[in-house]
């Protein structure tokens, strides 16, 4: 079966660099797959899991937005941070769950309250992921 | 002359002192192979950023967005990246010399800049001299990793956005290799030099190029801060290193001297007891 490269790359280093044979994960405009000789495309991620099919098995890594990069042979994730789900340490995500949860109901200030709600659907995200496997 | 008592303990103390410069040599050299890591690390993140928003910007014509399009220059700011710590050769002098230098040029009022400070001499500088400081950051750890220095990225791009300035400019020491770093200005935004750079792929955009700009400007322009801090943090290390390997060199040509001289008079003082004891005998004769 044709393969696609995929590789996620965050300002941390690479976290991911493997071939798979279906990359799907969620845009800002819906939910997307990516197989192999897709036309290049650029696309904003949202916070979610990006899910990479290959063999038969299934590897989940969370990412907080970012880019995807899709050309025919590779796709690219840019993400300002992404984990795989086995790499994700539960305890700290749902301390940061608590964290972003608190501070979200002490804000009165708007801009801190969206950043508070940004950091608990990313806390969420890692904690759904983590607990998923 | 000073006396045998004198010396010795110069000698030990400056002996102590090039042991702790020693260490702190090895220290540097440790976080500074971390950093230069680090560094490698990132490059494929930046490259990739960069290449994809070279590509966006150039396949979408008539497609603008505020960080790409330079405005009338009412205010600026600086961003300046020092070190938390001294004791790094002219690491963090070079840099501010060369800020205070080019603003005093630029500009003839206090109101047309602010300094977004990252580290803590740069801070305490500027805020010595009255200049005013929109944003700080101290105590970055050594090996800096992203979500720790979003706190200055994402609101220093959105003083940008949301006008409070018009420009904004990075100051940093650019690593060259263990021995040279070069304090390099870069235009950080309005974003004018993107440029493609080899093949160039046309894309689709989902949904619509503005809508991918809006994601992957602000993302790009984080970036480059973060690229320059460990840029910064290499060289701050590599200078470190560089510093202390010469402090260490000299105590111990210090050590050297001072033996030399301890000797001397050590011999001159053993001379100077037995010409008394001769003399001594020979006014009993």
């Amino acid at each position: 079966m044709k393969t696609l490269q995929v590789s996620v790359v965050t300002p941390d280093g690479p976290v991911f660099d493997a071939d798979a044979e279906m990359v799907s994960t969620k845009a800002k405009s819906g939910d997307l797959g990516v197989l192999p000789g897709h036309i290049p495309m650029v696309a904003p991620l949202e916070i979610g899991s990006v899910r990479l099919k290959k063999d038969g098995k299934t590897e989940f890594i969370a990412v907080s937005g970012g880019l995807l990069e899709v050309r025919p042979d590779k796709v690219t994730i840019l993400a300002q941070s992404a984990e795989r789900a086995e790499d994700i340490d539960l305890a700290r995500a749902k301390a940061a769950a608590a964290r972003a949860e608190k501070r979200l109901q002490d804000s009165a200030d708007h801009v801190d309250a969206r950043r508070a709600e940004l950091s608990l659907r990313r806390a969420i995200n890692r904690i759904s992921l983590a607990e998923r496997k | 002359m000073a006396s045998l008592r004198d010396i010795k303990t110069r000698i030990n103390s400056t002996k102590k002192t090039s042991q702790i410069t020693k260490a702190m040599e090895m220290v540097s050299a440790a976080k500074w192979n971390r950093a230069v890591q680090n560094t490698h690390s990132f490059q494929p993140y930046m490259d990739k950023i960069q290449e994809v928003a070279a590509s966006v910007a150039a396949g979408s014509k008539g497609v603008s967005h505020p960080m790409l399009v330079s405005r009338p220059v009412k205010k600026t700011g600086y961003i300046v990246i020092t070190s938390d710590r001294g004791l790094a050769g002219a690491y963090n002098s070079s840099v501010l010399r060369h800020v205070l230098q080019t603003i005093q040029s630029r500009h003839k009022s206090q109101d047309e800049y602010a300094i977004i400070a990252i580290g803590r001499v740069g801070r305490d500088f500027f805020v010595k001299r009255g200049v005013k400081v929109a944003l700080e950051i101290v105590g970055l750890s050594d090996q800096p990793s992203f979500a720790e220095i979003k706190d200055i990225t994402s609101p220093s791009v959105g003083m940008f956005s949301d006008g409070t300035f018009d420009e904004l400019y990075m100051y940093y020491n650019h690593y060259v290799s263990a021995i040279q770093q070069d304090v390099t200005e870069r235009k950080l935004l309005p974003l004018t030099d993107i440029s493609p750079s080899g093949k160039m792929v046309s894309y689709e955009f989902e949904p619509s190029a503005e809508d991918i700009l809006e994601v992957l400007l602000p993302q790009y322009a984080e970036s480059l801060i973060f690229g320059a801090i460990l840029d910064g943090k290499a060289s701050e290390h590599a200078a470190r290193m560089s510093a202390m390997k010469s402090a260490t060199d000299n105590a111990k040509e210090l050590i050297n001297s001072l033996s030399l001289q301890y000797n001397r008079a050590r011999q001159a003082a053993i001379t100077q007891e037995i010409t008394e004891i001769v003399g001594g005998v020979a006014a009993l004769e």
